[in-house]
């Protein structure tokens, strides 16, 4: 066995225990991060940087004054800005790109003691469930590299699967987190909406964006959201709400709690094999003593039609800023003004990107924005009521994530309405701004990771650590 | 035909809060470009606007002083364009849902009754930077972006199409910039482009009230500008519809330099902002304490403070108009007025001497070391006829000057005025010793000679005489004599 197979949990005690360093786990993993240079899960390494932090953070545990993720490898999804390092979205018209500032993220995870260890790849600008419409190129996935690692933070998924860091950092807009941990067999938290701090994560769809961990514990997740949670006055839609020390949530039971099945998620479409591994995981929650019940939550049908209408009218007016004035690539030999918009994001962007913010622009157009945006804005209304209703009764719901496995590489990019309805389960928890935790569950007959997703209401991510912890002991 | 011009106006106020609408970079006006900004105001990927609450809290003054309702929840919105010096590629402001509604302004006219002129929103936004193609320091083939003033928080007060004449919207924002001036929100100042106004105007024929096609002013510096591109709008669509045209929907940029307005080239679509909520920032919610909070703390406003002026120092209309037209001159008058018993004297030598000197020296109230007590003493001093009106003015110059105390001047120049009974009746008893003659002329009825004895004495005592008392007693002196 490997240092770099184990978990943050296990690993912190043989750091702290000094019969490792940091510097030696480091070296590990850039030595991986070069093996595996074929995933294509980072787009920039901080070799130097990260080796020259270990280094201190050692001395620091010599000292005895290491912060909580003293020795935690992270790999930073490549929206997330490090103030002085490359963030290029995965797309071309950043590729040239470098943040002047942190993002509070970063701050509160450097301050921890945690290590950077490089930029993981994405789908450019977050847009697609593949990681495949990258400017770096498609990941591919650590368990079969003809298989994609889903998307859009299938970077920080591979990276982690892959053993290339402890943990990494993803972003979530409608199940950007949870649906590559799924694809790649780690666990990943999609936080409640307002729990984590969006200042310095490059918006894709800024009401519907939440930054999370992609990791190998379920430990380990409650150990990065105790860092990364908590209120941010630099960024207005985060909740004033204080934070718990969500490891207390570990080595619990599940009697007593209710766990709802919705059964929209489990209609046709949903891969049999998937049905019967989360239907399995139901009945040994049931056998532990929680009590499983049915429950409808009847607007589903309508998420994707909703979330596709809001996210990219949120992203056509992110993206505008990108246009090769201020930063960035800016078109050459252009004449006037308006050549350089046009020709600067025509060659910036890819054609999902485009697709997207043209689909984002027409919803907001007068004499659609009523059609399009307000309606959705009202669908959006009915699902957050759906799930209010439905958490009356439950404590949290258990459904598949994606209808299939992790597919191939290739197999979907020219379909992208066949995409788009991939994201089915997943989008609905973005919506109503809810947390949702991908956990590995096993495999299908073709050895490909199958995942299943706990929700909660807002705010318990502590619930949905303690049954996902649970059912990853059960293992 | 006679048609009547329909004029709305639409006014941006900049706010002199410290900081910036959505970060905490200064709003200096005149700093290098560049210096003030941060990843905010830069549109940073990444960075995140937060509100200022000062702004919130200064929306609130000139909604409550100009009647608007304030509305409990308001949505800040994305406009959405693209344009080099507007870093995000969106502004944000507010469109459905602003921040107050349904106000209203009186405008008063010399000579004619008041006009009521309804307010139709006010909402608050961010200003854009500043693009520069035409300075020295720009090359042939560039255009620089000074982004200091992106940012800068912004109050935009719509006003319902309520003029009649351009005279009635200039009067307007003389009472507008009066207003927010007196509110403490914006310093007023044109020359910053502190206050920034476009007008819309069209024509109908008189006795009809449905509304005619409407033109656009945009690019007026002053005031005065806004009134005289209304006169030449209104004089050139006049020309249109009495000749049989049309009016065309669009908008001119008026020249200052030619006085003319002149359409914008600009390209034939109309612009769609696909305004939508801004989803970084929550709802703007206002509750009635909130409301009330600020109210309480709202200072006196123009037309409370003339009427005041009026009542508590028996002023005339006129001189509590000028005196309140700032209310820093307002400030000055009531510190001076406080310490003296001729209410009406300071007032006198505050729309008189003092703003001339003002004006003449170009210099600030604030800047000024006569102080209101040093205006007041001098006051005192003129009114306990200490020192002699003549004297009055060279104090006051001095004062200007050194910043000295009016007292301390009137012992170094030795301004003194003799006062005092016995000295004056010697003086005067003295001059009328030595000129026998003249004493018979004035027997004799000729009254001018009363004037060569008063200069007599004047010279005698080098100005410094009394001269009412010298007047009286030189009287008595004569009088006597002709007995
Ligand atoms: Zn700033």
């Amino acid at each position: 066995m490997q240092l770099t197979d184990l978990d943050y949990t296990s690993l912190r005690k043989r750091i702290v225990g000094r019969e490792i360093t940091c510097a030696q786990l480091v070296a590990d993993y850039l030595d991986n991060i070069r093996e595996k240079k074929p995933l294509n899960a980072f787009i920039s390494v901080f070799e130097k940087d990260a080796r020259q932090r270990a280094e201190e953070i050692d001395r620091k545990i010599s000292a005895n004054n290491a912060g909580a993720l003293a020795g935690l490898v992270l790999g930073i999804k490549d929206l997330i800005v490090l103030s002085g390092a490359p963030t290029t979205c995965g797309s071309k018209i950043l590729s040239n790109f470098i943040s002047p500032y942190d993002a509070t993220v970063i701050k509160k995870l450097a301050q921890a003691d945690a290590v950077f260890i490089g930029k993981t790849n994405m789908d450019e600008f977050a847009m697609g469930s593949s990681s495949e419409t990258s400017f770096s190129g498609a990941v591919k996935n650590p368990t079969a590299t003809d298989r994609v690692a889903g998307g859009s933070s299938g970077g920080s998924a591979a990276a982690v699967a892959g053993n290339l860091c402890t943990a990494a950092l993803g972003s979530d807009t409608g199940g950007s987190i949870r649906q590559p941990a799924s694809f790649c067999g780690v666990v990943g938290i999609k936080p409640t909406y307002g729990r984590v701090s969006r200042f310095g994560l490059i918006a894709y769809a800024s009401s519907l964006d939440q930054i999370g961990p992609l990791c190998k514990s379920v430990d380990d997740a409650a150990s990065i959201l105790n860092v990364i949670s908590g209120y941010d006055h630099l960024d207005s839609t985060s909740a004033n709400q204080p934070t718990e020390d969500y490891t207390t949530y570990l080595n619990r039971d599940v009697k007593g709690l209710i766990i709802g099945l919705p059964k929209e998620y489990y209609g046709a479409g949903l891969d049999p094999e998937i049905r019967q591994n989360i239907e399995n995981r139901a009945a040994q929650l049931g056998k532990a003593g929680a009590e499983i019940v049915e429950v409808s939550l009847p607007h589903t049908e309508y998420a994707i039609a909703a979330y596709y209408i809001i996210a990219t009218a949120e992203a056509s007016s992110n993206l505008a800023r990108f246009d090769g004035a201020r930063y960035g690539v800016r078109a050459e030999k252009v004449m006037d003004l308006e050549e350089m918009y046009v020709k600067s994001r025509t060659e910036g962007f890819g054609s999902e990107v485009k697709r997207r913010i043209m689909l984002g622009t027409y919803v907001l157009s007068s004499g659609y924005y009523d059609a399009y945006y307000r309606k959705a804005q009202k669908v959006r209304t009915l699902i957050r009521q759906d799930f209010n209703n439905v958490f009356a009764q439950v404590d949290c719901l258990l459904t598949p994530i994606a209808p299939t496995t992790a597919f191939r590489l290739g197999e979907k990019i020219d379909d992208p309405l066949t995409m788009y309805l991939s994201d089915i389960y997943t989008v609905s928890c973005n919506l109503a701004g809810l947390p949702g935790i991908a956990l590995p569950s096993g495999a299908d007959s073709h050895g490909l990771p199958i995942g299943l997703q706990l929700l909660g209401k807002p705010f318990s991510e502590g619930k949905l650590l303690q049954v996902a912890d649970f059912l990853e002991k059960l293992n | 035909m006679y048609y009547e011009p329909v004029i709305g106006l639409e006014v941006h106020i900049q706010l002199n809060t410290d900081t910036k609408i959505f970060c905490s970079c200064s709003t200096l006006f005149g700093a290098v470009p560049n210096s003030q900004v941060c990843p905010v105001c830069l549109g940073m990927p990444g960075s995140l606007p937060v509100l200022n609450r000062k702004v919130m809290e200064y929306a609130v003054r000139l909604s409550l002083a100009t009647g608007c309702k304030i509305n409990n929840t308001s949505i800040l919105a994305r406009k959405n364009y693209f344009y080099p010096d507007l870093p995000k590629s969106y502004q944000i402001s507010q469109f459905e849902e602003p921040f107050a509604e349904h106000g209203e302004l009186v405008v008063k006219i010399e000579g004619q009754p008041s006009r009521r002129i309804g307010i139709t929103r006010i909402h608050m936004e961010e200003d854009a930077g500043k693009s520069l193609h035409a300075e020295s320091f720009v090359g042939k083939d560039e255009s620089l972006v000074d982004v200091n003033r992106c940012g800068v928080p912004l109050l935009e007060v719509v006003s319902d199409p309520d003029f009649r004449t351009p005279q009635e919207a200039y009067e307007y924002l003389v009472h507008l910039r009066q207003i927010v001036v007196y509110l403490g929100i914006c310093d007023g100042n044109m020359e910053e482009g502190s206050l920034r106004c476009d007008a819309n105007v069209s024509l109908r024929p008189i006795g009809t009230t449905t509304l005619g096609t409407k033109t656009e002013l945009k690019n007026m510096n002053s005031f005065r500008a806004v009134e005289k591109a209304l006169e030449y709008e209104i004089h050139r669509q006049e020309m249109i519809l009495e000749n049989g045209g049309v009016i065309e929907q669009q908008t001119l940029l008026w020249d200052a330099n030619r006085n003319v307005a002149e359409s914008m080239r600009t390209k034939e679509y109309s612009h769609d902002y696909r305004y939508f909520p801004d989803p970084d920032l929550a709802p703007i919610s206002m509750t009635a304490g909130d409301i009330e909070q600020v109210r309480a703390n709202i200072p006196e406003l123009p037309e409370a403070k003339r009427e005041r002026f009026m009542r508590q120092f028996s002023l005339p209309e006129y001189d509590a108009q000028v005196l309140t037209e700032s209310p820093k001159v307002a400030e000055y008058f009531e510190q001076t007025a406080l310490r003296v018993k001729d209410k009406k004297a300071a007032s006198n030598w505050i729309m008189g001497n003092l703003l001339r000197s003002l004006k003449e020296r170009n210099e600030h109230l604030h800047q000024l070391k006569l102080t209101p007590a040093f205006l007041a003493e001098l006051l005192t001093l003129i009114e306990q006829g200490t020192i002699s009106g003549s004297s009055a003015k060279e104090v006051f110059e001095e004062c200007l000057d050194s910043g000295k105390s009016p007292t301390l001047i009137v012992e170094e120049k030795g301004l003194l005025q003799i006062s005092d009974l016995d000295a004056i009746e010697q003086i005067v008893s003295s001059i009328i010793e030595k000129n026998p003659r003249d004493v018979q002329d004035y027997l004799n009825g000729n009254e001018k000679v009363l004037g060569f004895f008063i200069g007599q004495i004047m010279r005698a005592t080098q100005g410094k005489a009394n001269p009412k008392l010298v007047n009286s007693i030189l009287r008595k002196k004569l009088a006597l004599l002709s007995k």
